[in-house]
């Protein structure tokens, strides 16, 4: 299948047309690495401002790859690098000399797994606050209210703040590493399939938060579940062996993509 | 198109579409024969036409509830969901141009001895061109043949004019003779059903248009020649 191999061109792609939106983040011409192998091929996109960008595609394909790039976790690991620019609100996200707490307190980031810390439900919102700014204990109360109120999981949990965040269920679990991402206030949140291990209920109830958190942050969700890409995001991205091959709204990307492969992946005809 | 990983899809897809074109015949022959059976006056033909409907509709509810299966089962997208939807919309509209040749057939029976058979003869212009239609643009469902489906869709005009000339030659046998009122009556309404057999078939146009390119035609549809009688429309 040639058409497989078909290098897009993929710089209309770097506005989303809704106008009068400003772009939050921006991808422009980034290559990764994971030692010598390419990960990642010249991909050129934008998030805009409070909106939910998707991105789709089959295992390996390099999307949580980007996610990764977005607040520089590849960092941790060695013999990975990425060339390019990643621009958040004009800044390079990749300068080496970028303070990464500081990137990591604007860009959050939500995993697959629910990872809470081993300790109390309070100290694990508290805990990422107080590593950022000094406050008074009842600032702080106030600060941890607030942030399990915007994961949805307060009621579930006032009564219980000191029991360990381990004893929540898993979709519990996932809502309060939301809450702790929320907590610190940051700009962007990066979700990496954040319902892939929660039952209909708790995701329906996560989809429903990033409907809300919208509002307020710029959002990208990386998902193995074409529906939930297609319920929760505006704008929707499909890679395929690292390159970025359509790029777009949700609602068109869906329902008439422009390129065959997408098509064949979304309607589940991939070889 | 490449097949689906899962085979059973593809053989759900292709079950909708084989019920589809089975209805499309059995709408097809309903059309003729009502009319058959209103130019020679057969009323047993008239009668097996009303007696062929039910198939039609069930038929047709069976395409419903198969699509709503798919939908839930396989969560479709793209092509496949514009599909379903078509199944469903082309379903419908079969449905009713097998009603449409129901009220014929049941006119046929009412008509009575007092008939003037060259006022048939527009009527028999019209449903061979509304058959025309019907059989083109079920071709260009079945083939995904947009350019045919567009030329259904413009020619519908055609078809409008057809209606205005029977509605005045109609309207001529009406004035000459008050005893003709009872059965030129009947065929106004027989015509109206003909020209309704036509919108359906440009309704099958345009869901085949949009299942091909994800887009829908322009809402406006090209108009035909103005008439100075109007029909009430």
């Amino acid at each position: 299948m040639t058409d497989l191999q078909i290098k897009t061109d993929m710089s209309h792609a770097a506005a989303p047309s809704t106008g009068v939106r400003a772009n939050k983040l921006e991808v422009r011409n980034l290559d990764f690495f994971y030692g010598e192998s390419k990960a990642l091929k010249n991909i050129n996109l934008s998030l805009a401002t409070n909106t939910v960008t998707a991105f789709i595609g089959p295992s390996g394909c390099g999307k949580s790859t980007l996610l990764r790039i977005l607040n520089r976790m590849y960092d941790l690991y060695p013999g990975q690098r990425a060339t390019g620019e990643v621009l958040l609100d004009g800044q390079n996200l990749l300068d080496p000399k970028l303070d990464l707490n500081l990137l990591r307190a604007r860009v959050g980031m939500v995993f697959q797994k629910p990872t809470p810390f081993p300790m109390t439900i309070y100290e694990n919102i508290a805990f990422g606050i107080k590593l950022y700014e000094n406050l008074s204990k009842s600032e702080l109360d106030g600060r941890v209210e607030h942030a399990l109120r915007g994961a949805a999981l307060w009621n579930e949990v006032k009564d219980k703040l000191n029991a360990s965040g381990l004893s929540l269920s898993g979709g519990q679990q996932q809502r309060l590493c939301i809450a702790r991402t929320v907590a610190i206030q940051p700009e962007v949140i990066l979700f990496d399939e954040p319902c892939s291990a929660l039952d209909p209920i708790s995701t329906a109830k996560v989809e429903e938060l990033i409907d809300e958190l919208k509002e307020k942050y710029t959002i990208a969700i990386v998902t193995h579940n074409m529906q939930q890409a297609a319920r929760v995001s505006e704008f929707t991205a499909f890679m395929y062996l690292g390159e970025l091959v359509e790029f777009g709204q949700t609602t068109k990307l869906f329902t008439s993509p422009e390129k065959r492969q997408t098509q064949d992946y979304i309607t589940g005809r991939f070889g | 198109m490449s097949d689906h990983t899962v085979a059973a899809y593809d053989k759900e897809l292709a079950t909708l579409s084989q019920n589809i074109l089975e209805m499309g015949g059995i709408a097809e022959k309903m059309l003729i024969d009502a009319m058959d059976a209103l130019v020679s006056m057969n009323i047993e033909r008239a009668k097996a036409v009303v007696a062929s409907d039910p198939r039609l509709d069930a038929l047709q509810r069976q395409v419903e509830e198969f699509a709503i299966l798919t939908i839930a089962r396989r969560q479709p997208m793209a092509v496949d969901l514009r599909e379903i939807v078509a199944a469903i919309r082309v379903s419908a509209d079969l449905e009713r141009v097998g009603d449409l040749a129901k009220n014929i057939a049941k006119r046929t029976q009412k008509l009575g001895e007092a008939r003037i058979p060259r006022a048939a003869i527009g009527l028999k212009h019209m449903s061979d061109l509304a058959l025309l239609q019907l059989k083109n643009v079920l071709d260009a469902y079945a083939t995904r043949d947009i350019e045919k489906a567009r030329a259904v869709w413009e020619r519908d005009a055609e078809l409008d004019a057809l209606e205005d000339s029977v509605f005045r030659d109609l309207l001529t046998f009406m004035m000459e003779d008050p005893r003709n009122i009872t059965f030129c009556t009947h065929l106004l309404f027989c015509s109206k059903n003909i020209e309704r057999v036509g919108d359906h078939a440009t309704n099958i146009a345009e869901t085949t248009h949009y299942l091909v390119t994800g887009e829908q035609l322009p809402v406006e549809r090209p108009k035909g020649v103005t008439s100075s009688v109007t029909t009430g429309k």
